[in-house]
């Protein structure tokens, strides 16, 4: 690991002029501690921003629930609040990582985390992302956990939340705070396709912090689910997963929410899924008809060719799961 | 080496001087070996020495925290994890490095009363926290009911991940997580054994919610 210096923010207005001066924010630092000790990451100093009163998970006047950034994953997927009404963000956050982990990860940290590819994590390995012009390791690699969507010559590597797929499935938006002010920047814009630049992984700008995550108002009621697969039962990351939220009214579809995570580049939301299920009513026929499409576009490689099939099977499931029908 | 017990606070280990130890002997064997790992099982020293350049150097800092019910007080390097600062500087070598990135839970530990991977954790952040390890399960000679539930189950092999699974076991019933065999198997997911202990593990853990 290399040296670097250590302030605690007392205050929001500390912790943005320390950003400003180039510091880097530490929340709960179980990415950033442990890319540190690989020399993946390298910062000359980090800010602690664990002092700032962004531990509120609160209702918005709107009827949309805004989940501070410091909340830990253990505290969010344990919400009344989230667990009752967004049942989809507490499986997926209790579907990841460990409770020890949880404990300490936060929401902002959570959607902010950086690639497992192992690639990336060997720093002697060429990586676009970690050194821009390298070269991309995995792509004739070993290849088996990486995206089959939205990847480029570039950048393989999967985004590796779970929460940030039911986020994304919710079309949540990032409130940033920054020095020029207060901004926010739909789900959907946050995270950044690699194209020729991946090591440019989020909309933020230069001493910007995430102060929170806000879910919209849906319909209600709005059934949700998260499906995780994985190479062990639990503690492992996804090698398929879905968030899936739907709204029925009088036995049709009027609302459908669906990502997935483990096969993008970023928490990849599955529109064309989305538009097969509105105005139609549940039936196992309807279920594998719109899953047919969870996999449009995908460019698998050498070693993930499974994750196609396995996407597709992934969707229809938890679409049968949260939808039911027959 | 000036960083490696650098407050008066800090009391140096028992058998320094005697005999060498494992440890002692491993740490020297290393250094000898010209691999002083960065930030790592080997304290490196600071720019200039003594406590006073350590507390004034800018990555290092002065920390107060609890560990045990014993208030600490340790100038350190800030890349020092909790898991370093608990077996290097405070000679409580209970709690274990496994992988060292979070993946494994042999360094768990609780701060303020919630289960954390110490190797993960920068010792730095913790000023005012109450940290208790392994060590401070026990009141005197009489063991924790999960220390005793892991004996009375015989839940270990080699042992290595066992302090691990108590202090996770711990937090997994403070938590409520027990109310299956298989809901304990998915809270105690982030302890992996080696050597196969899980389904006495789960027993274990079973034993003492059943207690309480």
């Amino acid at each position: 690991m290399h040296p670097f210096t250590y302030t605690k923010a007392a205050d929001t207005r500390e912790a943005l002029n320390a950003g400003r001066r180039g510091g880097r924010y530490i929340a709960g630092g179980t990415t950033l501690v442990d890319l540190m000790r690989e020399t993946v990451e390298h910062p000359g100093s980090l800010v602690d921003i664990s002092a700032l009163p962004l531990r509120s998970v609160t209702a918005t006047k709107s009827g949309g629930l805004r989940i501070g950034a410091l909340v830990t994953m253990t505290e969010a997927a344990a919400h009344p609040k989230v667990h009752a009404l967004y049942p989809v963000v507490s499986q997926a956050l209790e579907l990841s990582a460990s409770p020890q982990l949880r404990n300490m990860a936060t929401i902002g940290g959570n959607i902010m985390q950086r690639t497992r590819c192992t690639y990336f994590r060997d720093v002697t390995a060429p990586c676009n992302k970690r050194e821009p012009g390298s070269g991309c390791a995995a792509l004739h690699g070993y290849n088996r956990s990486h995206a089959i969507l939205g990847t480029t010559d570039d950048c393989v590597a999967t985004h590796p939340s779970d929460a940030a797929v039911a986020f994304a499935a919710l079309e949540a938006t990032v409130h940033l705070l920054g020095p020029a002010g207060e901004r926010t920047v739909p789900f959907a814009d946050f995270h950044l396709k690699p194209g020729s630049t991946p090591h440019h992984e989020q909309a933020l700008r230069p001493g910007e912090l995430i102060t929170a995550v806000e879910i919209p108002p849906h319909p209600r009621p709005l059934k949700s689910g998260y499906l995780k697969v994985r190479d062990r039962q639990s503690y492992e990351f996804a090698l398929t997963s879905a968030a899936v939220a739907l709204h029925l009214r009088h036995g049709v579809i009027r609302e459908a929410k669906v990502a997935a995570g483990g096969v993008g580049t970023v928490p990849w939301k599955l529109p064309a899924v989305e538009r097969e299920l509105i105005g139609r009513r549940p039936s196992n026929a309807l279920w594998t008809k719109a899953a047919e499409r969870a996999a449009d576009g995908a460019r698998p490689l050498e070693h993930n060719r499974f994750k196609v099939e396995l996407l597709k099977r992934t969707v229809e499931r938890q679409l049968r799961v949260v939808g039911g029908g027959k | 080496m000036s960083t490696e017990l650098p407050d008066s606070a800090v009391s140096p280990p028992a058998e320094s001087g005697s005999a060498p130890t494992r440890r002692t002997f491993i740490a020297t064997t290393t250094v000898a070996g010209g691999a002083a790992l960065a930030g790592g099982l080997v304290a490196v020293p600071l720019p200039g020495s003594g406590e006073a350049a350590a507390a004034e150097a800018p990555h290092g800092s002065r920390v107060s925290l609890t560990v045990n019910g014993v208030r600490r007080t340790v100038t350190i390097d800030n890349r020092t994890s909790l898991l370093d600062l608990l077996r290097e500087h405070l000679d409580l070598t209970g709690s274990k490095k496994g992988c060292n990135a979070g993946a494994c839970g042999a360094c768990t530990v609780l701060v303020d009363g919630r289960r954390v991977n110490s190797c993960l954790t920068l010792a730095v952040r913790l000023d005012g926290a109450e940290v208790t390890t392994i060590e401070g399960l026990a009141k005197g000679e009489r063991l924790h009911p999960l220390q005793q539930a892991f004996i009375d189950q015989d839940a270990f092999q080699c042992g290595y991940c066992t302090p691990g699974q108590i202090m996770s076991g711990v937090a997994c019933v403070q938590e409520g997580h027990t109310g299956s065999a298989e809901e304990i198997r998915e809270w105690m997911s982030g302890n992996i054994c080696r050597c196969g202990c899980y389904v006495k593990i789960v027993r274990a853990v079973e034993q003492t919610a059943g207690r309480k």
